[in-house]
């Protein structure tokens, strides 16, 4: 289901968007000589889309509650050279009152955002769910009215996740950076299931220097969050954050690494109460580590 | 089966999570046949072999009405009998009658949730006829007079040791926990009831139209004995159970035998169309297929749902599922466990009645993964959750939670309006200042909160949102300083 819906919608955006900016800049930057005109660009940056620009989407939980999330992912993108441009008017994809089952006021807020990033280039997102909602979602929320469909199709086609962004459409999996520790990836439900999106964030993380990945045991078993779930059915939530808590602490790595700040606060959370003091980190945040010589 | 009272998904689940023996069955279950059934799916010799049989069972359910006419006039030919069953009701009305005539006196059962979902075992027990579990699972559900909670393994809530107990009480044996003597024991057992049953009383896996044949599974043999032995053979069927080609029900029995248990194909495969006939060495006398809508019809009506007839009951999404595999099958309160059973379920016996089920889910998508015929299981939970969210006359739905529609509105009202929501947030950061303990995190609080915070402790509010950051910075770097577009969007 997922590849058919990338071969169908994503694949031709992605190439489109290669070819558009390979044409505007070629020649300019290191990476449009890239003889064989493939994604696999060289990891030299600022690379060919150093001019273009993206629309960074902060869902509201790291706006409210992880803000350096957010910085972690502007330091990043400044790294590369890829300026940004953030609508401040954003708030939230609509996801809560979507898997809630209340689609009216989810409507509301995938309206909102549609208005906002119908414009933009590229929308980035550090959360794999708040993409899957608007990839996936937004187009069948408004199932029953034709031109708010396409306009949330044409949303779907350039919102992107994070990692995904960084991989599958800039190309890098090496950003220099350094970050000291060994490393275990937890891989969120919608990230690696509705999106199929499981490789990229462990391509970045081992060109990290300094960090080595270690697999847990069901690394794609649900934290138990689950949005109202988490608060409605608190005993079966604890039951499945605490099976994730104790793969990872036997996993023997001394960093959780996640590409959803709501399953690394599920996960957080919980290990807080249980007196664990493994660092939980979102993955932009071990990207923006600096590398020092 | 009797409606359970509302609330009771909580209690139960709470029994599972505390049954020490429950929970090791249940993560040895899913370590190995839920991750075994997604590489099952990766090593298919045909790669769209799932799509495909799932296209092709859309096509059947929607010409279901000529399918099933086809697969009826086949069983009549050979002499078989058809009744079709509009509610659970006329299903058990149609049993009892029948084997009031023929003077049934003892039942032997094959596997099949249907009966479990219709009652019929209770009904015939009025009667005063004697029903008997052939599969060893359910048997030992049966005489334990517990109930299945799992679809394909009916007993895994309980450990050898328990059998043995429940085999030294019931059958009279010496105490033992050594699997092949339990197994040779209930063997016995039930070899007897099979020889001197006056009628079976079976499931079926998968129908064929075309050939107007049933098909039933099994790995130990008994459903091909209670369909055979006894002169009398009733097979329930669920109207959505049925294949229009041969083809597709081999598919389907495929995908099923693999789902359900990693087998390529199960031990024994019978296909059944009608009663002996002259020169066959055995097999019933009389042959009674009874097709029972009991809803599955208002399922088949609503676009949204149909694809859930797709399902061919193999299990797998209850081998993969987190939450099935902390809180096991009994939470469910129904013959379908599982996240089937948590779509199932409410559809077929109340959407309001089984609330728990269509929200205590945490909508992964590991069961829409692991399903052979790639169910939306979980899109289906959330189409069920909008119904219960502003309810919904045609399924007669009772908007659920008035307080939660309440917060939703107004959660609304602040996503809608980024000054709103900027207020809110410093009013929400205030507010939690008392709260906040040593280690920057809040711990226990009472009321709505409490959900949360029993168990986890609650990351606070930064101090300064990312937003108030991003203008800090921007205001410091005046080369960047149009990269926002609050100008042309500010609300």
């Amino acid at each position: 289901m997922n590849m058919e819906w990338y071969n169908s919608q994503a694949a031709p955006f992605l190439r489109r968007f290669h070819r558009r900016t390979q044409a505007l800049y070629a020649g300019d930057f290191p990476c449009a000589a890239n003889p064989a005109g493939t994604p696999d660009f060289p990891a030299q940056f600022p690379c060919s889309y150093a001019r273009s620009h993206s629309d960074p989407f902060v869902q509201c939980l790291v706006d409210a509650l992880y803000p350096e999330v957010g910085e972690a992912m502007v330091q990043v993108f400044d790294r590369l050279g890829v300026p940004l441009i953030y609508p401040e008017a954003q708030t939230c994809c609509g996801q809560p009152a979507y898997n809630s089952g209340h689609h009216r006021e989810a409507a509301v807020a995938a309206r909102r955002f549609i208005d906002l990033f119908e414009d933009a280039e590229a929308i980035v997102c550090p959360s794999g769910s708040c993409v899957a909602m608007v990839r996936r979602h937004y187009p069948e929320l408004f199932a029953h009215q034709p031109i708010m469909r396409e306009r949330a199709l044409q949303v779907a086609r350039k919102t992107f996740e994070f990692s995904e962004y960084l991989v599958d459409v800039l190309g890098v999996v090496d950003l220099g950076a350094a970050f000291s520790g060994i490393a275990t990836y937890h891989d969120s439900c919608h990230l690696a299931r509705t999106l199929g999106i499981r490789e990229q964030p462990r391509q970045l993380l081992r060109h990290v220097r300094g960090l080595s990945l270690a697999e847990m045991d069901n690394s794609d078993a649900c934290c138990g969050f689950g949005g109202t779930f988490s608060v409605n059915y608190p005993e079966i939530s604890l039951a499945l954050v605490d099976d994730k808590i104790d793969n990872i602490l036997n996993s023997g790595t001394d960093i959780v690494v996640g590409c959803d700040v709501s399953c690394l606060m599920n996960i957080r959370g919980r290990m807080s109460r249980r007196g664990e003091s493994l660092r939980v980190l979102h993955l932009a945040q071990v990207l923006a580590g600096e590398e020092r010589t | 089966m009797k409606p359970a009272p509302d609330g009771d998904y909580v209690a139960t689940a709470r029994e599972g999570m505390g049954n020490a023996c429950l929970q090791g069955s249940l993560r040895s279950l899913q370590a190995r046949y839920g991750k075994g059934a997604l590489d099952a799916w990766k090593a298919l010799p045909d790669p769209n072999l799932r799509s495909r049989v799932k296209a092709r069972r859309m096509q059947t359910l929607a010409h279901l009405d000529r399918v099933l006419a086809l697969l009826s006039q086949g069983v009549e030919a050979r002499g078989g009998q058809v009744f079709f069953a509009d509610n659970a009701e006329a299903a058990n009305g149609y049993i009892r009658d029948l084997a009031r005539k023929r003077g049934v006196k003892r039942v032997v059962k094959g596997k099949s949730m249907l009966s479990a979902e219709i009652g019929v075992d209770a009904v015939l027990e009025a009667e005063g006829i004697e029903v008997v579990e052939t599969d060893l699972g359910e048997f030992i559900v049966q005489i334990a007079g517990s109930s299945a909670s799992h679809i394909i393994a009916p007993c895994i809530h309980m450990d050898r040791r328990q059998i043995g107990r429940l085999f030294a009480n019931k059958l009279g044996i010496p105490y033992s926990e050594d699997p092949p003597t339990l197994t040779q024991a209930a063997r016995k057992a039930l070899r007897e009831k099979l020889l001197t049953a006056d009628m079976g009383l079976t499931g079926c896996n998968i129908a064929c139209a075309e050939t107007g044949q049933i098909s039933l599974v099994s790995n130990e043999g008994n459903i091909r004995m209670a369909s055979t032995m006894p002169k009398l053979h009733v097979a329930l069927m669920g109207m959505e159970r049925v294949a229009a080609t041969l083809e597709d029900q081999r598919d389907l029995l495929q995908l099923l035998t693999q789902g359900a248990a990693l087998q390529k194909l199960s031990t024994y495969v019978s296909f059944v169309g009608g009663p002996r006939r002259e020169g066959d060495p055995d097999g019933p006398e009389e042959f009674h297929l009874v097709i029972i809508d009991n809803g599955r019809s208002r399922i088949l009506a609503d676009p949204e749902f149909r694809e859930v007839l797709a399902c061919i009951r193999c299990g797998a999404c209850l081998n993969i599922c987190p939450v099935y595999g902390r809180i096991g099958g009994h939470a469910y309160h129904s013959p379908y466990s599982g996240p089937i059973g948590a779509v199932v379920t409410p559809l077929l016996h109340g959407i309001n009645h089984h609330a728990d089920l269509c929200k205590g889910e945490t909508l992964c998508g590991a069961c829409r993964d692991v399903c052979p015929v790639e169910n939306d299981l979980p899109r289906m939970l959330v189409a069920l959750r909008r119904k219960l969210a502003y309810g919904d006359a045609g399924w007669g739905v009772r908007p659920h939670n008035r307080l939660e529609a309440l917060g939703f509105k107004i959660w609304g009202r602040i996503m809608g309006n980024s000054r709103l929501y900027a207020a809110m947030l410093t009013i929400a950061r205030a507010l939690q200042r008392p709260f906040v303990g040593r280690n920057g995190m809040i711990g226990p609080l009472p009321g709505l909160q409490n959900g949360w915070t029993a168990g986890r402790d609650l990351q606070p509010m930064a101090e300064q949102s990312f937003r108030e950051r991003w203008r800090a910075r921007q205001n410091n770097n005046p080369a960047t300083a149009d990269n926002s577009r609050e100008t042309r969007h500010g609300r």
